[in-house]
Protein backbone atom coordinates (compact mmCIF):
# COMPACT_ATOMS: atom_id res chain seq x y z
CA UNK A 1 0.00 0.00 0.00
CA UNK A 2 1.17 3.52 -0.81
CA UNK A 3 1.81 5.78 2.17
CA UNK A 4 -0.97 8.24 2.80
CA UNK A 5 0.42 11.41 1.24
CA UNK A 6 1.17 14.34 3.49
CA UNK A 7 -1.55 16.35 1.75
CA UNK A 8 -4.19 13.96 3.06
CA UNK A 9 -2.75 14.15 6.56
CA UNK A 10 -2.90 17.94 6.40
CA UNK A 11 -6.43 17.94 4.98
CA UNK A 12 -7.68 15.55 7.65
CA UNK A 13 -6.04 17.56 10.37
CA UNK A 14 -7.47 20.82 9.02
CA UNK A 15 -10.98 19.34 8.84
CA UNK A 16 -10.76 18.15 12.45
CA UNK A 17 -9.29 21.46 13.57
CA UNK A 18 -12.32 23.25 12.07
CA UNK A 19 -14.76 21.47 14.40
CA UNK A 20 -14.87 24.23 17.10
CA UNK A 21 -15.88 26.81 14.50
CA UNK A 22 -18.31 24.65 12.52
CA UNK A 23 -19.98 22.54 15.16
CA UNK A 24 -21.49 23.22 18.52
CA UNK A 25 -19.71 22.97 21.84
CA UNK A 26 -21.09 19.47 22.10
CA UNK A 27 -19.43 18.39 18.88
CA UNK A 28 -16.10 19.69 20.08
CA UNK A 29 -16.60 17.61 23.20
CA UNK A 30 -17.34 14.46 21.15
CA UNK A 31 -14.43 15.21 18.81
CA UNK A 32 -12.01 15.52 21.74
CA UNK A 33 -13.19 12.17 23.08
CA UNK A 34 -12.77 10.53 19.68
CA UNK A 35 -9.34 11.98 18.97
CA UNK A 36 -7.95 10.84 22.34
CA UNK A 37 -9.44 7.36 22.05
CA UNK A 38 -8.14 7.13 18.49
CA UNK A 39 -4.60 7.44 19.86
CA UNK A 40 -5.36 4.90 22.59
CA UNK A 41 -6.72 2.38 20.07
CA UNK A 42 -3.92 2.98 17.57
CA UNK A 43 -1.34 2.34 20.29
CA UNK A 44 -3.05 -0.98 21.07
CA UNK A 45 -2.98 -1.87 17.40
CA UNK A 46 0.81 -1.79 17.39
CA UNK A 47 0.46 -4.93 19.52
CA UNK A 48 -2.75 -6.41 18.14
CA UNK A 49 -2.55 -5.72 14.43
CA UNK A 50 1.17 -5.42 13.84
CA UNK A 51 2.83 -7.77 16.33
CA UNK A 52 -0.05 -10.22 16.76
CA UNK A 53 -0.11 -9.85 20.55
CA UNK A 54 -3.55 -9.77 22.16
CA UNK A 55 -3.39 -7.54 25.22
CA UNK A 56 -6.39 -7.64 27.55
CA UNK A 57 -4.81 -5.08 29.82
CA UNK A 58 -4.00 -2.07 27.70
CA UNK A 59 -6.08 0.17 29.97
CA UNK A 60 -3.36 -0.19 32.62
CA UNK A 61 -1.05 2.14 30.68
CA UNK A 62 -3.88 4.53 29.82
CA UNK A 63 -4.70 4.63 33.53
CA UNK A 64 -1.09 5.14 34.60
CA UNK A 65 -0.74 8.00 32.12
CA UNK A 66 -3.98 9.56 33.32
CA UNK A 67 -3.09 9.30 37.02
CA UNK A 68 0.46 10.55 36.42
CA UNK A 69 -0.81 13.63 34.67
CA UNK A 70 -3.62 14.25 37.16
CA UNK A 71 -1.46 13.78 40.26
CA UNK A 72 1.32 15.97 38.91
CA UNK A 73 -0.99 18.77 37.82
CA UNK A 74 -3.58 18.70 40.60
CA UNK A 75 -1.57 17.61 43.63
CA UNK A 76 1.83 19.05 42.78
CA UNK A 77 0.95 21.91 40.45
CA UNK A 78 3.35 20.77 37.77
CA UNK A 79 2.85 22.59 34.44
CA UNK A 80 1.01 20.69 31.70
CA UNK A 81 3.92 20.12 29.28
CA UNK A 82 5.95 18.41 32.02
CA UNK A 83 3.02 16.35 33.24
CA UNK A 84 2.25 15.34 29.67
CA UNK A 85 5.86 14.26 29.16
CA UNK A 86 5.94 12.30 32.42
CA UNK A 87 2.84 10.27 31.55
CA UNK A 88 4.37 8.21 28.70
CA UNK A 89 7.60 7.81 30.68
CA UNK A 90 5.81 6.24 33.63
CA UNK A 91 3.39 4.26 31.46
CA UNK A 92 6.31 3.04 29.34
CA UNK A 93 8.32 2.09 32.42
CA UNK A 94 5.37 0.11 33.80
CA UNK A 95 4.94 -1.54 30.41
CA UNK A 96 8.63 -2.48 30.46
CA UNK A 97 8.31 -4.17 33.85
CA UNK A 98 5.00 -5.92 33.17
CA UNK A 99 5.96 -6.67 29.58
CA UNK A 100 9.17 -8.35 30.69
CA UNK A 101 7.02 -11.08 32.22
CA UNK A 102 4.22 -11.05 29.66
CA UNK A 103 6.38 -11.70 26.58
CA UNK A 104 7.66 -14.86 28.24
CA UNK A 105 4.21 -16.34 27.73
CA UNK A 106 2.35 -16.89 24.50
CA UNK A 107 -1.19 -16.42 23.22
CA UNK A 108 -3.91 -16.83 25.83
CA UNK A 109 -1.38 -16.91 28.67
CA UNK A 110 0.10 -13.65 27.44
CA UNK A 111 -3.38 -12.15 27.29
CA UNK A 112 -4.28 -13.35 30.78
CA UNK A 113 -1.07 -11.98 32.26
CA UNK A 114 -1.62 -8.55 30.70
CA UNK A 115 -5.08 -8.64 32.26
CA UNK A 116 -3.67 -9.64 35.64
CA UNK A 117 -1.18 -6.76 35.65
CA UNK A 118 -3.91 -4.34 34.59
CA UNK A 119 -6.08 -5.47 37.48
CA UNK A 120 -3.16 -4.88 39.83
CA UNK A 121 -2.87 -1.33 38.50
CA UNK A 122 -6.60 -0.90 38.97
CA UNK A 123 -6.32 -2.26 42.51
CA UNK A 124 -3.59 0.24 43.35
CA UNK A 125 -5.63 3.11 41.94
CA UNK A 126 -8.65 1.90 43.88
CA UNK A 127 -6.97 1.43 47.24
CA UNK A 128 -4.03 3.81 47.52
CA UNK A 129 -6.15 6.59 48.95
CA UNK A 130 -3.34 8.95 49.88
CA UNK A 131 -2.04 9.24 46.34
CA UNK A 132 -4.76 8.18 43.92
CA UNK A 133 -7.79 9.29 45.86
CA UNK A 134 -8.98 5.69 46.05
CA UNK A 135 -12.47 4.92 44.89
CA UNK A 136 -13.29 8.63 44.51
CA UNK A 137 -10.38 9.21 42.16
CA UNK A 138 -9.09 12.72 41.68
CA UNK A 139 -11.51 15.32 40.43
CA UNK A 140 -11.00 18.91 39.50
CA UNK A 141 -7.90 18.33 37.42
CA UNK A 142 -7.19 21.80 36.02
CA UNK A 143 -7.05 22.71 32.37
CA UNK A 144 -3.54 23.57 31.24
CA UNK A 145 -2.68 27.25 31.18
CA UNK A 146 -3.65 28.17 27.65
CA UNK A 147 -3.53 31.92 28.20
CA UNK A 148 -0.94 32.29 25.46
CA UNK A 149 -3.59 31.23 22.98
CA UNK A 150 -5.75 34.28 23.59
CA UNK A 151 -3.12 36.38 21.89
CA UNK A 152 -3.49 34.35 18.71
CA UNK A 153 -5.93 35.32 15.96
CA UNK A 154 -9.07 33.11 15.59
CA UNK A 155 -8.06 30.79 18.42
CA UNK A 156 -8.10 33.55 20.99
CA UNK A 157 -11.85 33.85 21.01
CA UNK A 158 -12.48 30.13 21.66
CA UNK A 159 -13.56 28.70 25.00
CA UNK A 160 -10.90 26.91 27.00
CA UNK A 161 -12.41 23.48 26.23
CA UNK A 162 -12.18 24.25 22.53
CA UNK A 163 -8.64 25.51 22.87
CA UNK A 164 -7.78 22.34 24.73
CA UNK A 165 -9.28 20.33 21.87
CA UNK A 166 -6.79 21.97 19.51
CA UNK A 167 -3.94 21.06 21.86
CA UNK A 168 -5.19 17.47 21.96
CA UNK A 169 -5.41 17.42 18.19
CA UNK A 170 -1.83 18.58 17.75
CA UNK A 171 -0.45 16.14 20.34
CA UNK A 172 -2.40 13.18 18.94
CA UNK A 173 -1.48 14.04 15.35
CA UNK A 174 2.18 14.11 16.33
CA UNK A 175 1.87 10.78 18.16
CA UNK A 176 0.07 9.14 15.25
CA UNK A 177 2.73 10.43 12.87
CA UNK A 178 5.42 8.85 15.04
CA UNK A 179 3.47 5.58 15.22
CA UNK A 180 3.06 5.62 11.44
CA UNK A 181 6.80 6.07 10.99
CA UNK A 182 7.39 3.18 13.39
CA UNK A 183 5.07 0.72 11.63
CA UNK A 184 6.62 1.58 8.26
CA UNK A 185 10.18 1.25 9.58
CA UNK A 186 12.40 -1.82 9.48
CA UNK A 187 11.42 -2.35 13.12
CA UNK A 188 7.77 -2.37 12.06
CA UNK A 189 8.57 -4.97 9.41
CA UNK A 190 10.17 -7.17 12.07
CA UNK A 191 6.99 -6.92 14.14
CA UNK A 192 4.88 -8.00 11.15
CA UNK A 193 7.18 -10.93 10.58
CA UNK A 194 6.80 -11.97 14.23
CA UNK A 195 3.02 -11.73 13.88
CA UNK A 196 3.10 -13.92 10.78
CA UNK A 197 5.35 -16.64 12.18
CA UNK A 198 7.23 -16.14 15.41
CA UNK A 199 9.10 -19.44 15.17
CA UNK A 200 10.45 -18.61 11.74
CA UNK A 201 11.21 -15.05 12.80
CA UNK A 202 13.42 -16.42 15.55
CA UNK A 203 15.34 -18.33 12.93
CA UNK A 204 16.04 -15.43 10.67
CA UNK A 205 17.92 -14.04 13.64
CA UNK A 206 15.22 -11.98 15.34
CA UNK A 207 15.20 -11.96 19.13
CA UNK A 208 11.42 -12.29 19.24
CA UNK A 209 10.95 -11.53 22.94
CA UNK A 210 13.01 -8.36 22.79
CA UNK A 211 11.05 -7.04 19.84
CA UNK A 212 7.77 -7.94 21.50
CA UNK A 213 8.86 -6.16 24.64
CA UNK A 214 9.91 -3.08 22.66
CA UNK A 215 6.51 -3.02 20.95
CA UNK A 216 4.82 -3.44 24.34
CA UNK A 217 6.70 -0.49 25.81
CA UNK A 218 6.04 1.77 22.82
CA UNK A 219 2.34 0.86 22.85
CA UNK A 220 2.18 1.43 26.61
CA UNK A 221 3.88 4.82 26.35
CA UNK A 222 1.45 6.09 23.70
CA UNK A 223 -1.48 4.75 25.70
CA UNK A 224 -0.03 6.83 28.55
CA UNK A 225 -0.16 9.97 26.41
CA UNK A 226 -3.79 9.23 25.58
CA UNK A 227 -4.54 8.72 29.27
CA UNK A 228 -2.92 12.03 30.22
CA UNK A 229 -4.92 13.92 27.60
CA UNK A 230 -8.07 12.17 28.76
CA UNK A 231 -7.47 12.99 32.42
CA UNK A 232 -7.64 16.70 31.65
CA UNK A 233 -10.46 16.37 29.14
CA UNK A 234 -12.46 14.44 31.73
CA UNK A 235 -11.42 16.91 34.45
CA UNK A 236 -10.65 13.97 36.67
CA UNK A 237 -9.32 10.44 36.91
CA UNK A 238 -11.01 7.35 38.32
CA UNK A 239 -9.97 3.75 38.94
CA UNK A 240 -12.27 2.72 36.07
CA UNK A 241 -9.65 4.09 33.65
CA UNK A 242 -7.53 1.02 34.35
CA UNK A 243 -10.39 -1.46 34.75
CA UNK A 244 -10.69 -4.47 32.46
CA UNK A 245 -13.82 -3.10 30.79
CA UNK A 246 -11.74 -0.18 29.54
CA UNK A 247 -9.29 -2.67 28.04
CA UNK A 248 -12.18 -4.49 26.39
CA UNK A 249 -13.55 -1.22 25.01
CA UNK A 250 -10.31 -0.32 23.28
CA UNK A 251 -10.03 -3.87 21.89
CA UNK A 252 -13.54 -3.52 20.47
CA UNK A 253 -12.68 -0.17 18.86
CA UNK A 254 -9.60 -1.63 17.26
CA UNK A 255 -11.39 -4.66 15.88
CA UNK A 256 -14.44 -2.62 14.83
CA UNK A 257 -12.30 -0.27 12.79
CA UNK A 258 -10.00 -2.95 11.45
CA UNK A 259 -6.73 -4.04 12.99
CA UNK A 260 -5.17 -4.80 9.63
CA UNK A 261 -5.06 -1.10 8.76
CA UNK A 262 -3.19 1.78 10.35
CA UNK A 263 -6.29 4.01 10.40
CA UNK A 264 -8.65 1.22 11.42
CA UNK A 265 -8.51 1.77 15.19
CA UNK A 266 -9.01 5.53 14.82
CA UNK A 267 -12.08 4.97 12.67
CA UNK A 268 -13.23 2.32 15.15
CA UNK A 269 -12.91 4.83 18.00
CA UNK A 270 -14.98 7.36 16.09
CA UNK A 271 -17.58 4.75 15.16
CA UNK A 272 -17.93 3.47 18.70
CA UNK A 273 -18.22 6.93 20.30
CA UNK A 274 -20.72 8.17 17.71
CA UNK A 275 -22.79 4.99 17.77
CA UNK A 276 -22.84 5.03 21.54
CA UNK A 277 -23.98 8.63 21.59
CA UNK A 278 -26.63 8.15 18.85
CA UNK A 279 -28.03 4.90 20.14
CA UNK A 280 -28.20 5.83 23.80
CA UNK A 281 -30.38 8.75 22.69
CA UNK A 282 -33.02 6.25 21.56
CA UNK A 283 -32.63 3.25 23.79
CA UNK A 284 -31.06 2.24 27.04
CA UNK A 285 -30.04 -1.08 25.48
CA UNK A 286 -26.76 0.22 24.06
CA UNK A 287 -24.73 -2.81 25.17
CA UNK A 288 -27.25 -5.06 23.40
CA UNK A 289 -27.00 -3.07 20.18
CA UNK A 290 -23.22 -3.04 20.45
CA UNK A 291 -23.22 -6.82 20.84
CA UNK A 292 -25.33 -7.26 17.71
CA UNK A 293 -23.10 -4.89 15.74
CA UNK A 294 -20.01 -6.82 16.83
CA UNK A 295 -21.49 -10.18 15.87
CA UNK A 296 -22.48 -8.95 12.41
CA UNK A 297 -19.09 -7.37 12.00
CA UNK A 298 -17.09 -10.42 13.01
CA UNK A 299 -19.00 -12.71 10.66
CA UNK A 300 -19.65 -10.42 7.70
CA UNK A 301 -16.74 -7.96 7.79
CA UNK A 302 -13.83 -9.54 9.61
CA UNK A 303 -11.52 -6.84 8.24
CA UNK A 304 -13.39 -4.20 10.25
CA UNK A 305 -14.72 -0.96 8.78
CA UNK A 306 -11.50 0.22 7.16
CA UNK A 307 -10.44 -3.26 6.07
CA UNK A 308 -13.77 -3.76 4.31
CA UNK A 309 -13.59 -0.34 2.62
CA UNK A 310 -10.04 -0.95 1.42
CA UNK A 311 -11.02 -4.35 0.02
CA UNK A 312 -14.05 -2.84 -1.71
CA UNK A 313 -11.89 -0.06 -3.12
CA UNK A 314 -9.47 -2.62 -4.54
CA UNK A 315 -12.32 -4.54 -6.15
CA UNK A 316 -13.69 -1.37 -7.74
CA UNK A 317 -10.28 -0.49 -9.10
CA UNK A 318 -9.88 -4.00 -10.47
CA UNK A 319 -13.34 -3.83 -12.09
CA UNK A 320 -12.71 -0.48 -13.75
CA UNK A 321 -9.44 -1.75 -15.16
CA UNK A 322 -11.01 -4.90 -16.61
CA UNK B 1 32.43 -26.48 10.43
CA UNK B 2 29.89 -28.41 12.52
CA UNK B 3 30.73 -30.97 15.14
CA UNK B 4 28.16 -32.90 17.15
CA UNK B 5 29.45 -34.92 20.06
CA UNK B 6 27.34 -37.56 21.74
CA UNK B 7 24.07 -35.62 21.55
CA UNK B 8 21.24 -37.10 23.57
CA UNK B 9 17.64 -36.11 24.03
CA UNK B 10 14.71 -38.01 25.41
CA UNK B 11 11.10 -37.00 25.83
CA UNK B 12 9.55 -38.72 28.82
CA UNK B 13 10.82 -42.25 28.52
CA UNK B 14 11.31 -42.09 24.77
CA UNK B 15 14.84 -41.64 23.49
CA UNK B 16 14.54 -39.45 20.40
CA UNK B 17 18.25 -38.95 19.90
CA UNK B 18 20.52 -41.38 21.69
CA UNK B 19 24.13 -40.33 21.43
CA UNK B 20 24.79 -38.96 17.96
CA UNK B 21 28.26 -37.77 16.92
CA UNK B 22 28.76 -36.27 13.50
CA UNK B 23 30.95 -33.73 11.75
CA UNK B 24 30.38 -31.65 8.67
CA UNK B 25 33.51 -30.21 7.03
CA UNK B 26 33.58 -26.88 5.16
CA UNK B 27 31.95 -27.18 1.73
CA UNK B 28 30.86 -30.70 2.46
CA UNK B 29 27.41 -32.04 1.58
CA UNK B 30 26.15 -34.48 4.18
CA UNK B 31 22.80 -36.24 4.23
CA UNK B 32 21.00 -37.81 7.16
CA UNK B 33 18.62 -40.53 6.16
CA UNK B 34 16.38 -42.70 8.23
CA UNK B 35 12.77 -43.82 8.51
CA UNK B 36 10.06 -41.61 10.00
CA UNK B 37 10.57 -41.18 13.71
CA UNK B 38 14.27 -41.94 13.50
CA UNK B 39 15.03 -38.60 15.16
CA UNK B 40 16.09 -36.54 12.13
CA UNK B 41 14.04 -33.46 12.92
CA UNK B 42 14.86 -33.67 16.63
CA UNK B 43 18.55 -33.79 15.72
CA UNK B 44 18.13 -30.63 13.65
CA UNK B 45 16.24 -28.91 16.45
CA UNK B 46 19.08 -29.75 18.83
CA UNK B 47 21.60 -28.19 16.47
CA UNK B 48 19.61 -25.00 15.87
CA UNK B 49 18.73 -24.40 19.50
CA UNK B 50 15.00 -25.10 19.26
CA UNK B 51 15.44 -27.94 21.76
CA UNK B 52 18.09 -28.20 24.43
CA UNK B 53 19.97 -31.51 24.54
CA UNK B 54 20.06 -33.61 27.74
CA UNK B 55 23.76 -34.09 27.19
CA UNK B 56 26.40 -33.74 24.50
CA UNK B 57 27.76 -30.71 22.70
CA UNK B 58 27.24 -28.86 19.45
CA UNK B 59 30.23 -26.97 18.10
CA UNK B 60 29.88 -24.63 15.16
CA UNK B 61 32.84 -22.79 13.66
CA UNK B 62 34.98 -23.81 16.63
CA UNK B 63 32.51 -22.42 19.15
CA UNK B 64 30.34 -24.30 21.58
CA UNK B 65 26.76 -23.32 20.70
CA UNK B 66 24.99 -25.93 22.83
CA UNK B 67 21.90 -24.42 24.42
CA UNK B 68 22.13 -21.00 22.72
CA UNK B 69 18.90 -19.40 21.56
CA UNK B 70 17.91 -20.01 17.92
CA UNK B 71 18.27 -16.36 16.92
CA UNK B 72 21.85 -16.27 18.20
CA UNK B 73 22.75 -19.46 16.39
CA UNK B 74 21.19 -18.14 13.21
CA UNK B 75 23.25 -14.96 13.45
CA UNK B 76 26.46 -16.97 13.72
CA UNK B 77 25.97 -18.17 10.17
CA UNK B 78 23.73 -21.18 10.35
CA UNK B 79 20.69 -21.12 8.07
CA UNK B 80 17.90 -23.65 8.19
CA UNK B 81 14.71 -24.60 6.47
CA UNK B 82 11.93 -26.54 8.07
CA UNK B 83 10.26 -29.75 7.06
CA UNK B 84 6.81 -28.28 6.82
CA UNK B 85 6.35 -24.97 5.10
CA UNK B 86 7.46 -22.28 7.50
CA UNK B 87 7.26 -18.88 5.87
CA UNK B 88 5.42 -15.59 6.45
CA UNK B 89 2.25 -16.50 4.56
CA UNK B 90 0.46 -13.15 4.30
CA UNK B 91 3.52 -11.22 3.21
CA UNK B 92 4.73 -11.05 -0.37
CA UNK B 93 7.59 -13.18 -1.61
CA UNK B 94 9.72 -10.05 -1.67
CA UNK B 95 8.86 -9.16 1.93
CA UNK B 96 9.62 -12.69 3.12
CA UNK B 97 13.18 -12.61 1.89
CA UNK B 98 13.67 -8.90 2.55
CA UNK B 99 12.67 -9.30 6.21
CA UNK B 100 15.31 -11.97 6.65
CA UNK B 101 17.91 -9.70 5.04
CA UNK B 102 16.89 -6.76 7.27
CA UNK B 103 17.21 -8.97 10.34
CA UNK B 104 20.53 -10.39 9.24
CA UNK B 105 22.06 -6.99 8.50
CA UNK B 106 21.06 -5.75 11.94
CA UNK B 107 18.60 -3.10 10.75
CA UNK B 108 15.63 -4.62 12.57
CA UNK B 109 15.81 -2.27 15.53
CA UNK B 110 15.63 0.88 13.39
CA UNK B 111 12.46 2.80 14.21
CA UNK B 112 12.81 5.29 11.39
CA UNK B 113 13.25 5.15 7.64
CA UNK B 114 10.83 3.33 5.37
CA UNK B 115 11.29 -0.41 5.10
CA UNK B 116 9.39 -0.81 1.82
CA UNK B 117 12.39 -0.53 -0.51
CA UNK B 118 15.15 -1.38 1.91
CA UNK B 119 17.71 -3.82 0.42
CA UNK B 120 15.66 -4.06 -2.79
CA UNK B 121 18.72 -4.89 -4.89
CA UNK B 122 19.97 -7.61 -2.52
CA UNK B 123 16.49 -9.08 -2.17
CA UNK B 124 15.90 -9.19 -5.91
CA UNK B 125 19.31 -10.77 -6.45
CA UNK B 126 18.48 -13.51 -3.98
CA UNK B 127 15.04 -14.01 -5.52
CA UNK B 128 16.74 -14.37 -8.90
CA UNK B 129 19.08 -16.99 -7.46
CA UNK B 130 16.16 -19.09 -6.23
CA UNK B 131 14.18 -18.47 -9.42
CA UNK B 132 11.36 -16.39 -7.97
CA UNK B 133 12.19 -12.90 -9.23
CA UNK B 134 9.03 -12.67 -11.34
CA UNK B 135 6.83 -13.69 -8.39
CA UNK B 136 8.26 -11.04 -6.07
CA UNK B 137 4.96 -9.26 -5.44
CA UNK B 138 2.79 -12.36 -5.08
CA UNK B 139 1.42 -13.17 -1.63
CA UNK B 140 3.64 -16.03 -0.57
CA UNK B 141 0.96 -18.17 1.06
CA UNK B 142 -0.98 -18.32 -2.20
CA UNK B 143 1.85 -19.82 -4.26
CA UNK B 144 2.34 -23.48 -5.13
CA UNK B 145 3.91 -25.84 -2.63
CA UNK B 146 7.14 -26.02 -4.60
CA UNK B 147 7.40 -22.23 -4.78
CA UNK B 148 6.86 -21.96 -1.03
CA UNK B 149 9.70 -24.41 -0.50
CA UNK B 150 11.85 -22.12 -2.67
CA UNK B 151 10.89 -19.20 -0.43
CA UNK B 152 11.99 -21.29 2.57
CA UNK B 153 15.36 -21.68 0.90
CA UNK B 154 15.47 -17.97 0.11
CA UNK B 155 14.80 -17.06 3.75
CA UNK B 156 17.51 -19.47 4.91
CA UNK B 157 20.01 -18.02 2.42
CA UNK B 158 19.20 -14.43 3.36
CA UNK B 159 21.23 -14.71 6.53
CA UNK B 160 24.30 -15.54 4.39
CA UNK B 161 24.94 -18.79 6.23
CA UNK B 162 28.13 -20.79 6.03
CA UNK B 163 26.21 -23.94 6.87
CA UNK B 164 22.77 -24.72 5.58
CA UNK B 165 20.51 -27.20 7.34
CA UNK B 166 17.63 -28.34 5.18
CA UNK B 167 15.00 -30.56 6.74
CA UNK B 168 13.50 -32.68 3.95
CA UNK B 169 13.83 -29.98 1.29
CA UNK B 170 11.80 -31.98 -1.22
CA UNK B 171 9.12 -33.38 1.09
CA UNK B 172 5.75 -33.45 -0.64
CA UNK B 173 7.11 -32.49 -4.04
CA UNK B 174 6.36 -34.19 -7.33
CA UNK B 175 9.17 -35.99 -9.14
CA UNK B 176 9.81 -33.05 -11.45
CA UNK B 177 9.71 -30.52 -8.63
CA UNK B 178 12.13 -32.68 -6.66
CA UNK B 179 14.61 -32.84 -9.49
CA UNK B 180 14.46 -29.08 -10.02
CA UNK B 181 14.74 -28.32 -6.32
CA UNK B 182 17.77 -30.56 -5.88
CA UNK B 183 19.47 -29.07 -8.91
CA UNK B 184 18.82 -25.61 -7.47
CA UNK B 185 20.10 -26.49 -4.01
CA UNK B 186 23.19 -28.20 -5.40
CA UNK B 187 24.00 -25.23 -7.61
CA UNK B 188 23.54 -22.66 -4.84
CA UNK B 189 25.57 -24.65 -2.31
CA UNK B 190 28.46 -25.07 -4.72
CA UNK B 191 28.35 -21.50 -6.04
CA UNK B 192 28.42 -20.05 -2.57
CA UNK B 193 30.83 -22.57 -1.13
CA UNK B 194 28.42 -23.58 1.64
CA UNK B 195 28.35 -26.66 3.80
CA UNK B 196 25.08 -28.53 3.60
CA UNK B 197 23.51 -30.90 6.06
CA UNK B 198 20.12 -32.20 5.00
CA UNK B 199 17.64 -34.90 5.84
CA UNK B 200 15.80 -36.70 3.13
CA UNK B 201 13.70 -39.76 2.57
CA UNK B 202 14.05 -39.87 -1.21
CA UNK B 203 17.08 -42.13 -1.84
CA UNK B 204 17.61 -40.95 -5.38
CA UNK B 205 18.00 -37.40 -4.12
CA UNK B 206 20.44 -38.44 -1.44
CA UNK B 207 22.69 -40.46 -3.65
CA UNK B 208 22.68 -37.79 -6.34
CA UNK B 209 24.21 -34.98 -4.28
CA UNK B 210 25.43 -36.19 -0.89
CA UNK B 211 29.15 -36.70 -0.41
CA UNK B 212 28.62 -38.44 2.88
CA UNK B 213 25.57 -40.11 4.38
CA UNK B 214 24.62 -40.84 7.95
CA UNK B 215 21.90 -43.36 8.62
CA UNK B 216 19.78 -42.64 11.67
CA UNK B 217 17.75 -45.43 13.19
CA UNK B 218 15.91 -45.17 16.50
CA UNK B 219 17.94 -42.15 17.50
CA UNK B 220 21.35 -43.65 16.69
CA UNK B 221 23.68 -43.38 13.73
CA UNK B 222 24.00 -46.97 12.57
CA UNK B 223 26.21 -46.18 9.61
CA UNK B 224 28.12 -43.27 8.21
CA UNK B 225 30.29 -42.85 5.13
CA UNK B 226 30.37 -42.22 1.40
CA UNK B 227 27.19 -43.16 -0.50
CA UNK B 228 28.55 -46.36 -2.01
CA UNK B 229 29.76 -47.64 1.32
CA UNK B 230 26.46 -46.86 3.05
CA UNK B 231 24.52 -48.48 0.25
CA UNK B 232 26.54 -51.65 0.71
CA UNK B 233 26.23 -51.73 4.50
CA UNK B 234 24.28 -54.79 5.61
CA UNK B 235 22.63 -53.14 8.64
CA UNK B 236 21.45 -50.26 6.55
CA UNK B 237 19.99 -52.57 3.94
CA UNK B 238 18.14 -54.44 6.64
CA UNK B 239 16.59 -51.52 8.54
CA UNK B 240 16.08 -48.99 5.87
CA UNK B 241 16.90 -49.51 2.25
CA UNK B 242 14.99 -52.76 2.14
CA UNK B 243 15.26 -54.96 -0.89
CA UNK B 244 15.27 -52.28 -3.55
CA UNK B 245 18.49 -50.47 -2.80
Amino acid sequence: MKPLPLVLWAAGLAALAAVPWLGSRFYTFIATDIVILALFATSLNLLLGYTGLVSFGHAAYFGIGAYTCAILMKTHGVPFPLALAAAPLLAGAAAAVFGFFCVRLTRIYFAMLTLAFAQIVWGICFKWNAVTGGEQGISGVPYPDLGWMSALPLVGSLRVGEQYYLVVLVVVAACLAVLKVIVDSPFGRMLTVIRENAERAEFVGIDVRRYELAAFVIAGAFAGVAGALFAIFNRGVFPDFAYWSKSAEVLIMTILGGMGQFWGPAVGAAALVLLNQQITAYTQYWPFVLGVILIVLLFAFPGGIVGTLVAAGRRLKGASRA
Amino acid sequence: MLELRDLRKSFGGFTAVGGVSLTVAPREIVAIIGPNGAGKSTLFNLVTGHIKPDSGTVRFRERDITGLAPHSICRMGLGRSFQRINIFPRLTVFQNVQAAIIAHRGHGHRLWGRSADLFRRETMALLAAIGLEDRADAVSGELSYGAQKQIELGIALASEPALLLLDEPTAGMSATETRDAIALIGRIVRERGLSLLFTEHDMEVVFSIAERIGVLHQGRLIAEGPPLEVRANADVRRVYLGGHA
